[in-house]
């Protein structure tokens, strides 16, 4: 559906350097990366608002390089919403209707359809600076789906909306990409949003994609540590390996697989990471004891900082264990992961 | 309550004394002037027309400055180039040329001795002592004012608007005149009124490239000079009145333009 290749952009301090990218028809492509990875460029070069320096866009197998974005067939939806401030919210979401060619029955009945679905029908005679973020990304919605596009860029829907609203615009993507045949790409620096969305992903950081691949592809096996620690791996570390196991420093972590280079990463995901107060007789191939440094808030759950041989492994538990274990900075627990919990690159 | 500081006093003290030096010298002029002076002077049909003039062509260098200056005014709000510092100062320039030397400028181009002064002439159009002329110097002079106003009001429209308006299928005209030409014609419409009253109050450069026909400050000028203070007061005081009339406008728009924000 879209296919992006080869693509290189300047454009001020932003520079995309070979971005190959390719989308399926129907599918929920998410674009993940920090904040100055680009993302937002590589969407507005695929809308057609920015020129590509070298390489490819195909939409629906056109060659659309060089066509100007209005003949490209992909709505665009800001985090800012971008809703036309002197048109009410009525007017917004017909704007696009002025510009194709779409039956008249068959526009009233899809402007309806969008009104009952994304909930609008008491705000189509306000203007948008009177309605809240949760409201005005509504309508960015619907004035982005009211031309039937092929495709719908999104970006960062949610970020600027308060936690009730992203939770009800998150659903309502959701609906839209299941019962229409458009094909969404998300643009977003948050991997709960991507997981909860997106059926496959891209990693971009500093320009470059880093990974391509499943949701889960990406969340259980990044190829970077980039990915790796976008993706929540807070336990990182750099090793050597010798057949099954991998060693930090003096310690010896058993893998259960051999690796295909002798130097590399690991990677645990903290909730992995099991803590006891006595040392574990289990099935777990991977039992240690440390010392615990520090303890961090983290909402529901507690992050637990543990110390053996200078190596610090993090771990999540939950805040009834927390207190059921009596933890305190500066006790000795065990702790232990299973070998398949652990990633390697 | 808090004793002021000194520093709050010097602030209140210099504020008066600023308001004091705009307002006295024009206050006393505006009611110098009696009644029947005023009204003669309303009466006089060559006071009357020279400040029809100056309304005239100040709104014709307006009109100019707006249908020029928008698209570059675009041009600026919207492209970062090279050279762009440079193009904007050269906009800025007719802003801190002395008047005279604005005059004089344009009849070195517009003189018998250049080839667009001959290609004018041979057109029939007449620059030196028309209103051809003076409406050029009015636009020489108020279109930086015009550009600016306008520019801001652009660079203040988010070209995200635009982005969306084109990813739905207008082209870059439609987007124009259904997105931002609605949301900057506020802009467009104080640089109007800014550029007219830069224009309304020009003397120096007129003076040089069209005594006759005479707009109202060089009637005042001659007044003036040829009767003394008190036949000028009533010309300038009708004169000064258009100007605030155009200031209190523009005022009001801003104020009511900050509220809806």
């Amino acid at each position: 559906m879209i296919r992006v290749e080869d693509v290189n952009i300047h454009l001020g301090e932003f520079t995309l350097r070979d971005i190959n990218l390719a989308v399926d028809k129907n599918e929920f492509f998410v674009l993940m990366g920090p904040t100055g990875a680009g993302k937002t460029v590589l969407l507005e070069a695929i809308a057609g608002l920015v020129p590509c320096k070298r390489g490819t866009i195909h939409i629906r197998d056109k060659n659309v390089t060089k066509m100007p974005p209005e003949k490209r067939g992909v709505s665009i939806v800001y985090q800012d919403y971008a809703l036309f401030p002197h048109l009410t919210v009525r007017k917004n979401i017909e704007y696009g209707l002025h510009f194709q060619k779409i039956d008249r029955g068959e526009a009233g009945k899809r402007f309806n359809r969008l009104v009952e679905i994304l909930d609008l029908g008491h705000l189509l005679k306000r203007l948008p600076l009177n309605l809240s973020g949760g409201e005005n990304q509504r309508v960015a919605l619907a004035r982005a789906l009211m031309v039937n596009p092929p495709v719908m860029l999104l970006d960062e829907p949610l970020s600027a909306l308060d936690p009730g609203f992203r939770e009800e615009i998150r659903n309502i993507l959701k609906g839209l990409h299941t019962n229409s045949n458009v094909t969404f790409l998300m643009v977003t620096h948050d991997f709960a949003d991507a997981l909860s969305l997106a059926d496959r992903a891209a990693v971009m950081n500093d320009g470059i994609i880093e990974q391509t691949g499943s949701m889960s592809d990406i969340f259980q096996r990044p190829n970077s540590t980039f990915v790796a620690d976008f993706v929540g791996m807070k336990n990182l570390f750099d090793v050597d390996f010798n057949g099954t196991t991998a060693s930090i420093g003096e310690l010896q972590i058993e893998l259960g697989r051999i690796p295909d280079n002798s130097h590399g990463y690991i990677a645990i995901r903290p909730e992995e990471i099991v803590l006891s107060k006595e040392r574990l007789a289990s099935s777990m191939q991977n039992s240690f004891a440390g010392t615990i440094r520090c303890v961090n808030d983290r909402g529901f759950f507690y992050e637990i900082e543990i110390v053996l041989n200078n190596v610090t492994f993090r771990s999540l538990i939950t805040k009834r264990s927390f207190f059921e274990m009596g933890i305190s900075e500066g006790m000795d627990i065990a702790f232990a992961f299973k070998s398949t919990a652990i990633h390697y690159f | 309550m808090v004793k002021k500081e000194l520093f709050f006093w010097i602030t209140i003290s210099c504020a008066i004394i600023i308001l004091a030096f705009i307002l006295l010298p024009l206050i006393e002029m505006l009611t110098a002037p009696s009644f029947s002076m005023l009204k003669e002077a309303f009466n006089d049909k060559d006071v009357m027309r020279s400040i029809r003039l100056s309304i005239y062509t100040a709104g014709l260098a307006a009109l100019i400055s707006f249908i020029f200056g928008t698209p570059l005014a675009y041009l600026l709000a919207r492209n970062d180039f090279i050279g762009k510092r440079f193009v904007e100062s050269i906009i800025d320039l007719p802003i801190v040329i002395p008047h005279p030397v604005v005059g004089i400028a344009i009849l070195s181009v517009a003189g018998k001795n250049h080839w667009i002064g001959q290609l004018f002439a041979e057109l029939g159009i007449r620059i030196m002592g028309s209103v051809t002329g003076i409406v050029t110097v009015l636009t020489f002079v108020g279109l930086p004012f015009y550009i600016n106003a306008v520019k801001n009001g652009f660079e203040s429209i988010s070209p995200r608007l635009e982005n969306v308006s084109r990813s739905l299928g207008a082209s870059m005209f439609s987007t124009f005149f259904r997105i931002t030409f609605p949301l900057a014609w506020r802009s467009m419409f104080i640089g109007i009124i800014m550029c007219s009253a830069r224009a309304i109050s020009e003397f120096g450069a007129v003076v040089i490239v069209a005594y006759h026909p005479m707009i109202a400050p060089v009637m005042i000028y001659e007044r003036f000079e040829g009767y003394g203070l008190k036949y000028s007061q009533p010309v300038a005081v009708w004169l000064v009145s258009i100007c605030l009339a155009l200031f209190l406008i523009l005022r009001i728009l801003t104020l009511r333009n900050r509220k809806e924000i």
